[in-house]
């Protein structure tokens, strides 16, 4: 029994077991829980979540934290969407309005990740102080742009990108796919490990440092701009708080499927479950009808016990 | 009359590295002791037993005739042992009575500080020491000897009936040392039982009453100080028998010089360290601790700055190239401290292996993804050159492997960048005896092969049986040179020891 536990603990599936026991316990109780229309709309709400967290994931690995992925998400929609309109948008009824707005987001989230980037491995600024100073400015940046207010009469070649299901689907997957082909095969992935891990050695051994922090935050900006591009497309319009309330939701995710706050652990997988967990007590827990504070506290203990299994799981595997 | 401190049969060893053999001896009443050793011979070991940060394996101590069995430093404090370091522990942002009674100050009504109580007692405590600040100077303006005299107070105010004194006069002036020594003198007087630690054995044979002598973890010789010469401390310390047989050199040095230092001086580190290293030529580097070797490996290595001089390798400058570009035009560097320098420790032994040479396997931008196979095909051929434990995985945790395992990996990981110039330093520090063997070959093997090694080691022993050169570095410069046919282990320790300093 013990062995079995252990190993249960120490799978790669532990948090999809999870999932499972955690939904075969809820559905008898939750009405519509395990209707299709209810699974498309997790899935559809959990996609630009996995895009955020995956970025999350990198900077994580590499021992950092990004706080300001809400705040790009919030910066790089409305970017987009003041570019994209067809009011006011000097891309206005331009066929390529679409992928140039789409590059464009993108280049602000890169933008921010490398202001992050650099502060922490040029500057050698504590990530937390970084990314929080980030998240605020440029949160108060986007706010301060639109005069709070969201922009609407987005093209529709950009909307579908996230406001069809299939399509997001089709670009987390990609996404995904890349990401683990980027961590568990390429060069920058063993990289990143080993700063994670140690980044002394890795200094010692030629590894390239700096440039990998860097990079990793770059990553972490570029993820949360494409996730702007999948929220602003679901929600049709460009809002400077879009986002804004998914910080602890992100990190959350990530760490429930075990990627460690102290660097060096970290797979794209672990990170999948984790915000299908999420989601999953997210979703269950509206339908039981229960007000958002209820809720945030529900997610909180979550949270915290996924803190708990992981120490529990680390132990294991140092024995 | 009873002993203040006896020792009996203590052990202790380290992950089944025995560190301490039996050590038995005993400080008399009032009398000081003084206790030397090479490094690593087991004296900190042991004065970490007897302070309480350590629980000996096996042995009793007893302290004025009772047991002495410290469980945690406060314990010993308590039990009246105090320690001056050579490393002062001192707040210096407190002021001298504040770090006297940091623990236990005067109070009134049980709750609120008794200034004047503390002041008065500081101040009585200061003139038995010998020290004329104000008791609220703060200790960040004290000089190094200054705070040592706090130290000494500090033990005073605890009732200290045993001082252990670390290497004392490591920082300080000569005057300071002569004001330290009047100071022993009359704790000697008043009944204060003291070990004094140094490697300057001329101020041993002069404060002390008997001496010890530990080598390799047990009591290589004692007496009163009147038995014992410079000469007989130094045989006694390094002079054990050769247990330990070295690999013999297939190759020998070449002409060409692949690693040289022209009058590197970085201030307060090392001076003028000049020297050339030569394809397959193993040069050692021997000393004592903080005679600057380590300090002089992270300069070559570019981890650490350095104001004059330069770096060749290969004959071309190194300028303040960055590690990686060093390692990239042939330079490797085994720290010496391999759990935070050498290893992720946490990380596989695959992982470990291949950090270096990560970037041959590497295929194109942008995503360089790993051609795997290759990768797997490289560990397998470099674990078995290194003779790894065939019994651990290539994806287990490095930190699971023995210390002698964990440097084959970290050998490994080097060996796989094809470097033309090594630097080791401490290799085989925490590494049984018969994985060291395996390490000398490889360390050999590679010299063989062309490489030029630089080899920093505290153990005299293993310098002289695997070097074709040896520099001794004393106080952050050259003190000696010394070729294959002149090595002698005496003559080598002397000219680690720091001499004294003439006023």
């Amino acid at each position: 029994m013990t062995a079995f536990l252990r190993r249960a603990l120490l799978s790669d599936y532990f948090v999809l077991g999870l999932c499972v026991v955690y939904a075969a316990a809820v559905a008898p109780f939750t009405p519509g829980f395990l209707s299709s229309e209810n699974l498309t709309n997790i899935l559809t709400t959990l996609l630009p979540l996995l895009v955020v967290a995956l970025g999350q994931t990198v900077v994580l690995i590499a021992g950092g934290i990004d706080l300001s992925a809400t705040a790009v998400i919030g910066l790089a929609s409305i970017t987009g969407a003041m570019a994209m309109n067809d009011e006011t948008g000097w891309l206005a009824h331009s066929p390529l309005a679409a992928p140039a707005g789409v590059a464009l987001m993108l280049a602000v989230g890169a933008g921010v990740g490398a202001c992050n980037g650099f502060a922490v491995a040029r500057w050698r600024m504590p990530p937390f102080m970084v990314t929080l100073a980030a998240m605020m400015g440029f949160s108060g940046l986007a706010v301060w742009l639109t005069h709070s207010k969201n922009i609407n009469a987005l093209p529709a070649a950009f909307t579908m990108l996230g406001g069809r299901t299939a399509v997001a689907f089709a670009i987390t997957l990609a996404v995904a796919v890349l990401a683990q082909l980027l961590l568990s095969r390429s060069l920058f992935g063993r990289w990143l490990y080993a700063v994670g891990h140690n980044p002394r050695a890795a200094l010692i051994s030629g590894v390239p440092v700096g440039g990998v922090v860097f990079s990793a935050y770059v990553v972490s900006g570029l993820l949360a701009a494409l996730a702007s591009v999948l929220y602003t497309g679901q929600a049709e319009t460009g809002s400077p708080v879009l986002g804004q309330r998914i910080l602890l939701d992100v990190i959350g995710a990530t760490v429930i499927g075990g990627t460690s706050l102290f660097g060096g652990k970290g797979k794209v997988l672990w990170t999948v479950f984790g915000v299908l967990f999420l989601k999953l007590v997210d979703n269950s827990l509206n339908l039981l009808s229960l007000s958002v504070f209820t809720i945030t506290m529900a997610k909180g203990a979550v949270i915290l016990l996924a803190a708990c299994l992981d120490s529990a799981r680390a132990r294991l595997g140092n024995p | 009359m009873t002993n203040a401190l006896q020792f009996d049969g203590i052990e202790k060893s380290f992950g089944g590295v025995p560190v301490l053999r039996g050590v038995s001896f005993a400080v008399g009443a009032g009398r000081t002791l003084g206790l030397v050793g090479e490094n690593g011979a087991g004296k900190s070991t042991l004065m970490n037993i007897l302070g309480g940060n350590l629980t000996p394996d096996a042995g009793l101590m007893l302290l004025d005739g009772k047991p002495h069995a410290p469980s945690h430093p406060t314990d010993a404090a308590r039990a009246g042992v105090a320690f001056i370091h050579q490393e002062l522990n001192l707040f210096t942002n407190l002021t001298i009575a504040e770090n006297l009674f940091l623990t236990a100050f005067p109070r009134t009504a049980g709750v609120l500080v008794d200034r004047r109580t503390t002041h008065e007692r500081t101040a009585a405590l200061l003139a038995q020491v010998g020290l004329s600040a104000a008791p609220d100077t703060p200790v960040a303006q004290l000089s190094p000897g200054e705070r040592q005299l706090v130290e000494i107070a500090r033990a005073l105010s605890m009732d200290a009936r045993l001082i252990i004194f670390d290497e004392p006069t490591t920082s300080l002036s000569t005057r300071e040392t002569d004001a330290l020594f009047a100071l022993m003198d009359q704790l000697r007087a008043r009944g204060v039982a003291m070990i004094y630690i140094s490697h300057i054995l001329e101020h041993v044979l002069r404060r002390c009453d008997d001496i010890v002598v530990l080598r390799d973890g047990a009591v290589a010789g004692s007496g009163a100080a009147e038995e014992f010469t410079t000469a007989r401390l130094v045989s006694l310390m390094v002079g054990r028998e050769l247990t330990q047989l070295y690999p013999s050199r297939n190759g020998a040095p070449t002409g060409e010089t692949v690693l040289e230092a022209r009058r590197v001086s970085q201030p307060g580190v090392v001076r003028d360290i000049s020297f050339t290293l030569r394809r397959g030529e193993v040069l050692g580097i021997s000393g004592l601790m903080g005679a600057g070797r380590s300090e002089l490996a992270r300069i070559l290595f570019g981890l650490d700055p350095h104001t004059d001089g330069a770096i060749l390798l290969n004959g071309e400058p190194l300028h303040r190239a960055a590690p990686r570009r060093r390692i990239a035009r042939g330079l490797a560097f085994l720290t010496e401290d391999r759990r935070h320098e050498g290893l992720c420790m946490d990380a596989s032994i695959a992982d470990n292996v291949a950090l270096v040479s990560l970037r041959q396997h590497a295929g194109r931008v942008p995503l360089r993804l790993l051609n795997l196979r290759r990768w797997r095909e490289t560990i397998a051929s470099i674990r078995e050159a290194v003779r790894l434990s065939p019994q651990a995985r290539d994806t287990q945790a490095v930190s699971t492997l023995s210390g002698g395992n964990q440097q084959k990996v970290v050998l490994a990981k080097w060996l796989l960048a094809r470097p033309a110039a090594l630097i080791l330093d401490e290799p085989t520090r925490g590494v049984d005896v018969g994985a060291k063997y395996e390490l000398y070959r490889l360390i050999l093997g590679l010299a063989d092969d062309g490489a030029g090694v630089l080899l920093i080691s505290s153990e005299i022993e293993e310098l002289t049986g695997l070097c074709d050169r040896i520099l001794v570095m004393s106080r952050g410069a050259v003190r000696a040179e010394f070729s294959r046919a002149e090595f002698d282990r005496e003559k080598l320790l002397e000219a680690a020891l720091p001499r004294e300093v003439a006023s």
